[in-house]
């Protein structure tokens, strides 16, 4: 499958993914939760889109969507022309071979009783990649150097392996079938902080080499201003501002970037005493009951009685820089 | 300034079967009155050990303290029994402890006042009814909204947010000298990190408490703390004031930590990140020259040679653990 540059790799069309909350032997239907209320993007080919927010605010559902490890209760997601939205198993697969996926915790996402080897190289058996053994362990070997793992590891269960080197395997298995498109799933926030800097940069080179398209989610804006061309920040299932990542940094729009923003120490004292903050008052609230209108208004700082009664869609404020919040 | 806790030449090892874990060598560091330190390192490099040491709250076996003093108010705590009534007084009382998971250091089956009162009917020596007013009290002083009803709650029915609160307030209700906070913010996220931490500098602030910031993160300590100690693989590697570590990194490893680390709104364009090379060591068995020594930039033939280096002072309060003059090499 060839994309020209340019060509967006997926389009998220009015996603909603709502989970029902069921109670009693009956389980009659009680309730539901918004992972996902409502929202659009596009990730362009060979880009990094970064999506942040907070615990619980849907940024690993919408990535699971695009994976269609769940099916969307609305809207469309299409990839690379064709919508997936509501294909079935049997159809979605030879899609699937398409877009990798790399977890959150090297430890729990590859099986402790396979070999490193059979980890990497089993989806190459399971989307028919290759033909016979030695054209197998030739790929298999292949995509160990290109994580940078050493070949003779392939026996090797993931105990043997450290925490970094577990996550280069997840990477290798997330790059077997050459996918156009990556969902990384904070693939770094289970590492150390040395071992952190190592696997973006292998990412970054592997974007560059493979002209890979990365999702990237995680709740470190720090590192997601550093990977991604641009960045969505998400608040309780809806984006609240989307827009180029120099930009957002640099003149943040709406109070939610603002007050995230301004939470994240710098690791630079003379410049954290000169910093302005916004604390933000309360939790987030509960995605099965969400606030009336902008769910953010009631831990807002400018929010007046109409912010209570609509909830705003993103709009362009120039150079791509969209945000929903009718106070800016 | 007085100096209120000092802890000389501690020695934590753990016996495994594989061989001896030195999980703490020979660390030094000193708290001074209202001071907020913080004891920065990597995963495993023996931070919390450190702490659960001078708590003596290090399980015995396999974990045994070998030597060292944590000189408190004159007395040196490792001469007393740990489960004796000397170091029940001072857990709790005088050096309290926030620990890491607010999930897990909360009992399940305790209302949130059974657990608040606890501490303070041991320590204070108060009736279960002063007490209750008094968790109350403590409750709406750390933010949690109708502390009155709330306080019949389990764990369960608060966020980790919530939790965390619940854990700094009971760190507090005995009003203790010195307030170690143990990674209190890895469960939480950045704008509930952001509140917890400012939470507990007003309450140091406030009751003259001295703080023990261990953590991983780089920008927590830069924010937060006056003074530094940079740990690596069960040593400290670094120590001075904050401004001066981040300005003006010594030690190899510090210098390479602060590198690898993305900042925030910093680089106009992308830069590469400078990651540091190699594994932590495994801290079985370590040999005797300078454990950073295979991911170091700056080693020299000495460092081979010779055990590692002393705390050697390059500066005003600021001491590193190294051979090498890294400023003449930047």
């Amino acid at each position: 499958m060839t994309i020209e540059p340019n060509e967006s790799v997926v389009q998220v069309k009015n996603l909603k993914m709502y989970f029902t909350i069921t109670r009693g032997l009956l389980r009659r239907k009680v309730g539901e939760i918004k992972a996902v209320d409502d929202i659009s993007f596009v990730i362009k080919k060979n880009e990094t889109l970064g999506l942040v927010g907070e615990s619980g605010c849907g940024k690993t559902t919408t990535g699971r969507c695009i994976l269609r490890l769940y099916t969307p209760t609305m809207g469309s997601i299409i990839f690379l022309g064709h919508d997936i939205t509501t294909l079935t198993e049997n159809r979605i697969r030879p899609l699937r071979r398409h877009i990798g996926a790399i977890f959150q915790d090297p430890y729990a996402s590859l099986n402790p009783r396979h070999t490193a080897g059979t980890i990497a190289g089993r989806p190459l058996i399971v989307h028919h990649m290759v033909n016979g053994k030695s054209e197998y362990d030739d790929r298999v070997s292949e995509l160990f150097k290109l994580v940078g793992l050493d070949p003779s590891m392939m026996d090797r269960v993931p105990h043997e392996f450290s925490g970094g080197q577990r996550q280069r395997l997840g990477i290798a298995r997330a790059l077997a079938c050459s996918p156009s498109l990556v969902i990384c799933d904070e693939p770094i926030s289970a590492l150390d902080v040395s071992i952190q800097a190592q696997i973006i940069n292998l990412l970054e080179e592997l974007q560059d080499r493979l002209g890979l398209t990365y999702l990237f989610i995680a709740h470190d804006l720090a590192v997601v201003q550093h990977i991604s061309d641009r960045v969505a920040v998400m608040y309780l299932g809806c984006i609240v501002e989307i827009s180029n990542s120099q930009e957002l940094y640099k003149n943040p729009l709406h109070p939610y970037t603002k007050a995230l923003l301004s939470a994240i120490p710098i690791p630079n004292p003379a410049l954290e005493r000169t910093r302005h903050r916004v604390v933000l008052k309360g939790e987030v609230p509960s995605p099965a009951n969400p606030p009336t209108g902008c769910h953010f208004h009631p831990r807002c700082n400018l929010a007046i009685s109409e912010c209570a009664q609509v909830n705003p869609p993103l709009r362009d404020v120039g150079n791509g820089h969209e945000v929903a919040c009718i106070r800016v | 300034m007085n100096t209120l806790l000092q802890v000389e030449n501690l020695k934590t090892y753990f016996r495994t079967y594989r061989g001896i874990v030195k999980a703490v060598d020979d660390v030094s560091f000193n708290v001074n009155d209202k001071e907020i330190i913080g004891l920065v390192g990597e995963s495993g490099c023996g931070k919390s050990v450190t702490m659960l040491s001078v708590m003596q709250l290090v399980s015995t076996p396999p974990g045994k303290i070998v030597g060292g003093k944590v000189i408190f108010e004159g007395q040196d705590l490792l001469q007393y029994k740990a489960k004796g009534d000397y170091m029940s007084s001072i857990r709790g009382g005088k050096i309290a402890m926030i620990f890491q998971e607010p999930m897990t250091s909360l009992n399940p089956v305790l209302t949130i006042c059974r657990q608040l009162t606890e501490t303070m009917e041991c320590h204070l020596g108060m009736d279960s009814h002063a007490a209750r007013r008094r968790a109350i009290e403590l409750l709406k002083l750390v933010g949690i909204p109708e502390a009155e009803n709330r306080i019949d709650a389990y764990p369960h029915q608060f966020s980790g947010g919530m939790r965390q609160r619940v854990m700094i307030a009971m760190a507090l209700s005995c009003s203790p000298k010195i307030l170690i906070a143990d990674e209190p913010t890895t469960a939480v996220d950045v704008t509930t990190q952001a509140q917890l931490l400012d939470l507990m500098k007003e309450m140091v602030d406030q009751h003259h408490t001295s703080l023990i910031i261990v953590t991983h993160n780089l920008g927590v300590v830069a924010r937060y703390a006056q003074r530094i100690y940079v740990m690596y693989a069960g040593r400290i590697v670094e120590s001075g004031l904050s401004d001066d570590i981040f300005e003006n990194p010594r030690h190899p490893y510090t210098i390479a930590l602060l590198k690898c680390v993305p900042r925030l709104g910093e680089t106009t364009e992308k830069k590469k990140l400078v990651p540091i090379k190699g594994l932590p060591p495994r801290l079985i068995d370590m040999p005797e020259h300078c454990p950073f020594l295979p991911r170091c930039a700056y080693k020299i033939e000495k460092c081979k040679t010779e055990p590692v280096s002393v705390l050697r002072e390059v500066g005003n309060q600021h001491y590193i653990s190294c051979f090498v003059d890294t400023q003449e090499k930047k």
